[in-house]
């Protein structure tokens, strides 16, 4: 017999807004068993309620003690909950645009509110651990959702296509992180990211192998979810041939989910830094060029914003190296505010192109796109505030989201990221405005291109991700200091707590 | 205080930990050789499946060995669990990806009649 164990102690709180979106979606899925054919209305509806609630758990339990529960396989702390929020948001505006979507677009496929619900549940799981058996399931609650999610319309070819390669290139990746994790636990007997800080302490040479090919795995198995260079390949295939809600969602959601784990499994490895960070280096700018590069030459309007989010995730990559470099100094506030400012562009470009789509067709090159301002002025009016953001034009939040890791760059020694950073965006000008120039062009004369009008949810959706930019870049030091709050990840708490003033003094200064 | 079977040190077999580990690697090579090389999706599967389960043998193997250093048999048998947990879950979810890729690669065939991976190329820029 093992020696008695005591039960855990549970705070049930920790885990409440994870079970309210997984029990929204069951509850869901019943409706849709009774529902009136025609209407999707009571799905919505359910899974709209149930989001709100989960928010607002998770807005509850700001300010509260952070610290494990459930034995240490979920976590409460500052990052969880900004990024569970941040989840919780990009689901709910990604189900406001979708139904007149769908409805355009044919597609007879209810359980995309389902698929969503748990999709977002495991990122939360994710964004909220340091169990690596735990960020295994919830990476797979998450992408399984997203493989039937992507392949939805079962009429079009693309679809499917997207599915498959998302599918194969999903399961192959996840071979990898599981990789990684075995060889964690093997010399340290623990599922616990806490563990690599072990192996780094251990005098036998043969362990210390075993921790960075294993770190090294898990950091590949990453890095496939959050599409960073090399391993970006599937991304803008998957999120040009799935349904534009879907891409919505998939560009920030598993983004978020995959860059929190990231965030996690870096720091918790600080300790070895010297072999992976000299790798990340070079990824983070080859992700950078590549992405800005790539999306030069494209036809395909959501191929372009694909390789953008290729883009964005090198900036963030930027971000993190810069706070595990120098934890005390730079806090994990840059990468969090990027975040939230990446999603907000991100479902809000998706949800103004998804207008491309009428009568069960859909255009996504720049010219279906021509003309658009003509029939959906207030909806390229908003297009206008995001492409701002993204290029990094200054009165928008994408200037300080950019502004800001900049600084970090240069403050850690990264200077050479920082300067690609800059470069970089420069060239982003060019593809950013194509987009902007293709919804003006006049579509007279040439073949008509068709466009939904624009609903009430989506005009909803681009005013408030609109209005949000804006004022996130009006207040950006208060709203980077909100999310400060205790940004430390468990293990680096210690040495923080002197070195708060500081930071805030910098903050403060911006 | 009794061990769980697999703990007590005398039990394990002659066939060092290395031997396992090699093993898990080589199958987890050929897997991933196999996913990039073959161009049939169910047998690109059949590979990831290989990748997985050269996992699980890694698993067992470094839950059976327990090589960490300085931790007492309650301890290990504690590990052990650890990573025999892992790979039911591993197994698990394996089976929730085998539903999931089946009906996608059904749907396909549906949809043009065959699923030569070459020839989706339709996404591309």
């Amino acid at each position: 017999m093992i020696r008695e164990q005591p039960i855990p102690t549970i705070d049930w709180l920790t885990l409440a807004p994870m079970t309210t979106v997984v029990v929204a979606g069951l509850v869901a899925l019943f409706i849709e068993m009774f529902r009136p054919k025609q209407s999707n209305g009571p799905i919505v509806t359910v899974s709209v309620v149930g989001l709100a609630l989960a928010g607002a758990l998770t807005l509850a339990q700001f300010g509260m003690e952070p610290g494990p529960t459930f034995a240490g396989m979920m976590v409460r702390d500052q990052v969880g909950l900004v990024l569970q929020l941040l989840l919780i948001g990009v689901c709910l505006l990604t189900f406001l645009f979708s139904d007149p979507y769908l409805r355009e677009k044919k597609i007879a496929f209810a359980e995309f509110y389902q698929l969503a619900l748990w999709s977002t549940a495991g990122g939360m799981i994710m964004v909220s651990t340091t169990n690596m058996l735990m960020l295994f399931l919830g990476l797979e609650v998450l992408s399984i959702a997203l493989y039937c999610m992507a392949g939805m319309d079962r009429k079009q070819a693309k679809s499917q296509e997207s599915a498959i390669k998302y599918f194969l290139l999903g399961a192959f990746a996840s071979a990898f992180l599981l990789m990684g994790i075995a060889y964690i636990y093997g010399p340290t007997g623990s599922l616990d990211l806490g563990g690599i800080a072990m192996i780094a302490a251990m005098p036998e040479s043969g362990y210390l192998t075993m921790a960075v090919f294993g770190v090294g795995m898990l950091l590949v198995g990453l890095m496939f979810k959050a599409a960073l260079v090399p391993f970006h390949q599937w991304a803008p295939d998957v999120y040009q041939g799935a349904p534009t809600n879907v891409t919505a969602f998939m560009a920030a959601a598993s983004k978020v989910a995959a860059i929190g784990a990231l965030a996690r499994v870096l720091s918790a490895s600080g300790a070895l830094q010297e072999f992976w960070l000299p790798a990340l280096f070079w990824v983070a700018i080859a992700t950078m060029v590549v992405g800005n590069f790539a999306a030069l030459v494209q036809k395909d309007v959501k191929r372009t914003l694909g390789y953008s989010s290729i883009a964005n995730a090198g900036y963030v990559l930027v971000a993190l190296l810069a706070h595990v470099k120098k934890p005390d100094q730079v806090p994990l506030t840059t990468a969090l505010f990027f975040l939230v400012v990446y999603c907000l562009m991100t479902v809000g470009s998706f949800a103004v192109v998804s207008l491309a789509a009428k009568g069960g067709e859909e255009g996504t090159r720049f010219q279906d796109l021509h003309g658009l301002w003509k029939r959906a002025p207030f909806a390229v009016g908003c297009l206008i505030v995001f492409v701002a953001s993204l290029i990094g034009i200054p009165p928008t939040a994408g200037f300080f989201a950019k502004l800001f890791i900049f600084q970090d760059a240069l403050s850690t020694g990264l200077v050479p990221l920082a300067i690609v950073l800059a470069v970089t965006s420069a060239v982003s000008v060019y593809y950013y405005l194509g987009i902007i120039q293709a919804t003006f062009v006049s579509d007279e004369g040439a073949r008509k291109t068709v466009s939904a009008n624009p609903s009430f949810g989506l005009n909803l959706v681009c005013l408030f991700c609109a209005l949000a930019v804006l004022v996130v870049s009006l207040a950006a030091a208060p709203v980077s200091q909100w999310l400060r709050g205790s940004t430390q990840l468990p293990g680096e708490a210690q040495a923080r707590s002197e070195l708060q003033l500081d930071s805030g003094g910098r903050v403060g200064a911006r | 205080m009794t061990l769980p079977l697999p703990l007590a040190t005398s039990m394990t077999s002659d066939v060092p930990l290395g031997w396992f580990l090699t093993l898990g690697l080589f199958m987890f090579v050929v897997g991933g050789v196999g996913v990039v090389v073959r161009r049939n999706p169910v047998v690109v599967f059949m590979c990831i499946e290989l990748m997985l389960n050269a996992v699980n043998l890694t698993f067992l193997a470094f839950a059976r060995y327990q090589i960490v250093p300085g931790a007492s048999t309650e301890q290990a048998a504690l590990n052990a669990m650890n990573g025999q947990m892992m790979v039911i879950f591993v197994m698990a979810v394996a089976a929730a990806e085998v539903a999931v890729g089946l009906g996608i690669i059904m749907a396909i065939f549906r949809l043009r009649n065959e699923a030569d991976l070459d020839d989706m190329s339709a996404l591309r820029g």
